[in-house]
């Protein structure tokens, strides 16, 4: 089940999370029955919307907070009753955490200061983190000097100079702009993958969790739905809340026989534990309807159905084209078709055009 | 455009016009009391007797030891009164913060009450209390530094209160813990450095407040320098209001310093 393990795995720690439940004041359940086993230096991410519990999750592996049940095991120990001082986590904060008295350097070796090593250690240790996350020269910086992506730099080399046990990250790029924070995400793994060690990555961005975690974890109130590596999460989705969230969002209402959708005027076999025959509903993915101009030949090869462009917009890699299936009873489902760019200014609002599942790149779950 | 600079003009006018209305109604009393004290009453003109008298420290303490009593006194006051305060104080309202949010309201409300009870009636519902202090820690005048952290309550909740809303504390002691701090060592490390600014200004007006406080003092007896100043008034008109001005550029000074030091720390 598990990826590749990083080369340094070997020096990671074992986690495991069972059954934990954490109840909020007004009988809210952040946490029931959460249970996530993560292996020594593996990247796990946390997935799922706001509110879902994956906060509470790091917290109570970080000992932020108490658990109203279960238990939490890192690298065999229960410390599920230990005192986060005592748990050896580095942690990530969403929100910029570098102490405001002092400067990057002197952050990253506070922790060190607090394990008692000499002067030398410290400063050999802090420099080697700074050069890691690629700051040596802000070594003396406050973070009022620094930038948001920088200052969250400082404080992942803050939470590694200390060889924590599991590395925690709290949607740590969440305040950044795109641009820094699809470097910084790819910066993270790279840094991970060599110092090896175990790390949980909470966030709400499915492309984010794709993209750096050996494993992804999605969340759904409280409980984890799926833990499946990217390929297979995308490939495999369990349920119609994971698949929503890796990406097929396209909801239509069709026949089911036979574990195949009559779908878009063509046959898209459902994935396995989907609902059974008779009327249902089935999710499918932008990138697996194709789209073409009523009388040009059509594309889905068998036909297609018919549907009326109802927006198109450029996306800049991509383009994407919204429809509304025409129906002869009520209203019709909303599709949208991801195109090439290029494609977009082929059509407009209004224009008449014909839907089909693309072959094998369709994919549906079906969400009754 | 003339229009606007004349407006400036004007605005500019009535500020001065403000401050210098401000400066002189604070400076004529000071004024008067320093021609008071340097008015030679006997002989007409002027004398620096009572200057020098106050300047030569061993001569003030022999004869008039009430004098060199109150001034120990406030000093271990304020001294006393900033140190309580400090200490009950700003672990709490961090532990509200981090821990009980719930209470902020309430303990805002506790802090904030002793604005609404005049001196006197403090005195009236402190005096059992005061049967008992003097019962169990004696007769000691730094003992009214307890009423006086009540009395500073309001002022110093009012700067840590802006000091503790320009931190993130929450996400600040929970780095440090991860990292593993104790809780003592992330307020002494973590908390109170941040806080300079705002324990700095707290402390300030306490002790702004402690060297002119007389009404509790006066009323349950006890000797500081604003009490030893109006008995010595009783005798020694001049001299009394000499020390009465000296504490004040005293307390002024004070200030000064220490909201230099505030100031400086932030740059
Ligand atoms: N301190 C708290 N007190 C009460 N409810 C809370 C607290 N923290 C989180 N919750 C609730 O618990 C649920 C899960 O929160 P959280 O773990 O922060 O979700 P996520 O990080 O996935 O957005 C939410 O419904 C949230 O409102
Ligand atoms: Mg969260």
């Amino acid at each position: 089940m598990t990826a590749t393990p990083s080369p340094a795995a070997s020096r990671g720690t074992e986690v495991r999370l069972t059954d934990l439940t954490r109840v909020y004041a007004g009988n809210v359940r952040a946490l029931d029955g959460f249970t996530l086993h993560i292996a020594p230096g593996e990247f796990v991410a946390l997935l799922g919307p706001s509110g879902c519990g994956k906060t509470t999750a790091l917290r109570l592996l970080a000992g932020l907070e108490d658990a109203d049940g279960g238990t939490i095991e890192v690298g065999g120990r229960d410390v599920t009753n230990v005192p986060t001082s005592k748990r050896d986590m580095g942690m990530v904060f969403q929100a910029y955490s570098l102490f405001p008295h002092m400067t990057a350097r002197q952050n990253v070796e506070f922790g060190l200061q607090l394990r008692k090593q000499d002067k030398a250690t410290r400063h050999g240790r802090a420099a080697d983190m700074l050069d890691l996350v690629g700051l040596s020269k802000q070594a003396d910086r406050y973070a009022h000097q620094m930038s948001g992506g920088q200052q969250q730099r400082v404080a992942l080399a803050r939470a590694l100079a200390i060889e924590p046990q599991v590395l925690l990250l709290d949607e740590p790029l969440s305040a950044l702009d795109a641009k820094v924070r699809s470097q910084l995400r790819d910066e993270i793994r790279r840094i991970q993958l060599e110092v090896g060690t175990t790390t949980l990555f909470v966030t709400h961005d499915q492309e984010e969790a794709l993209a750096v975690a050996d494993r992804v974890g999605v969340m759904n109130a409280g409980r984890l739905e799926q833990l499946a590596s990217p390929a297979q999460l995308y490939k495999n989705p369990a349920t119609p809340f994971v698949a929503d969230f890796v990406g097929l969002t396209n909801r239509l209402h069709c026949r089911v026989a036979g574990g195949v959708a009559q779908v878009l005027g063509g046959a898209v076999p459902l994935l396995a534990g989907s609902a059974g025959d008779g009327l249902a509903i089935v999710l499918v993915r932008p990138e697996g309807v194709t789209i073409a101009p009523v009388g040009s030949g059509g594309s889905g090869g068998a036909g297609g159905a018919a549907a009326t462009v109802v927006s198109a917009s450029f996306l800049g890699a991509s383009g994407k084209i919204v429809a509304r299936l025409e129906s002869s009873e009520g209203v019709g489902d909303l599709v949208s078709v991801q195109v090439d760019n290029t494609d977009v200014t082929a059509y407009a609002p209004g224009q008449r055009v014909l839907l089909a599942p693309r072959g094998d790149a369709a994919l549906a779950v079906s969400a009754t | 455009m003339s229009t606007r600079h004349t407006e400036r003009r004007k605005r500019a006018a009535l500020r001065w016009t403000v401050i210098g209305l401000t400066l002189v109604f604070f400076l004529i009393p000071l004024y008067g009391m320093l021609e008071f004290t340097t008015r030679d009453l006997i002989n007409g003109g002027r004398t620096g007797k009572f200057w020098t008298t106050l300047v030569d420290v061993p001569q003030v303490t022999e004869r008039y030891p009430a004098l060199a009593e109150g001034f120990a006194s406030s000093m271990a006051l304020a001294l006393f009164t900033v140190v309580v305060m400090l200490l009950l104080l700003v672990p709490t309202m961090t532990w509200v913060r981090l821990r009980l949010p719930g209470l902020t309201r309430t303990v805002e409300f506790i802090c904030l009450l002793p604005l609404t009870v005049p001196a006197i009636v403090l005195v009236v519902g402190l005096t059992p209390v005061y049967a008992w202090v003097t019962y169990l820690l004696g007769e000691g005048t730094v003992w009214l530094g307890l009423a006086y952290v009540i009395l500073v309550l309001p002022y110093a909740y009012r700067s840590l209160d802006a000091g503790l809303r320009a931190i993130d504390v929450k996400t600040l002691s929970e780095a440090a813990r991860s990292l593993g701090a104790s809780w003592l060592r992330v307020m002494w490390q973590i908390v109170l450095p941040n806080l300079r600014t705002a324990v700095l200004s707290a402390s300030f007006l306490s002790v702004a407040l402690v060297l002119g406080e007389f009404t509790i003092a006066n009323l349950f007896s006890r000797k500081n320098l604003q009490v030893a100043m109006f008995e010595l008034g009783k005798s020694d008109g001049q001299l009394s209001v000499a020390v009465g001005l000296a504490s004040l550029v005293f307390a002024f000074v004070v200030l000064f310093a220490m909201s230099f030091v505030g100031r400086k720390e932030k740059s």
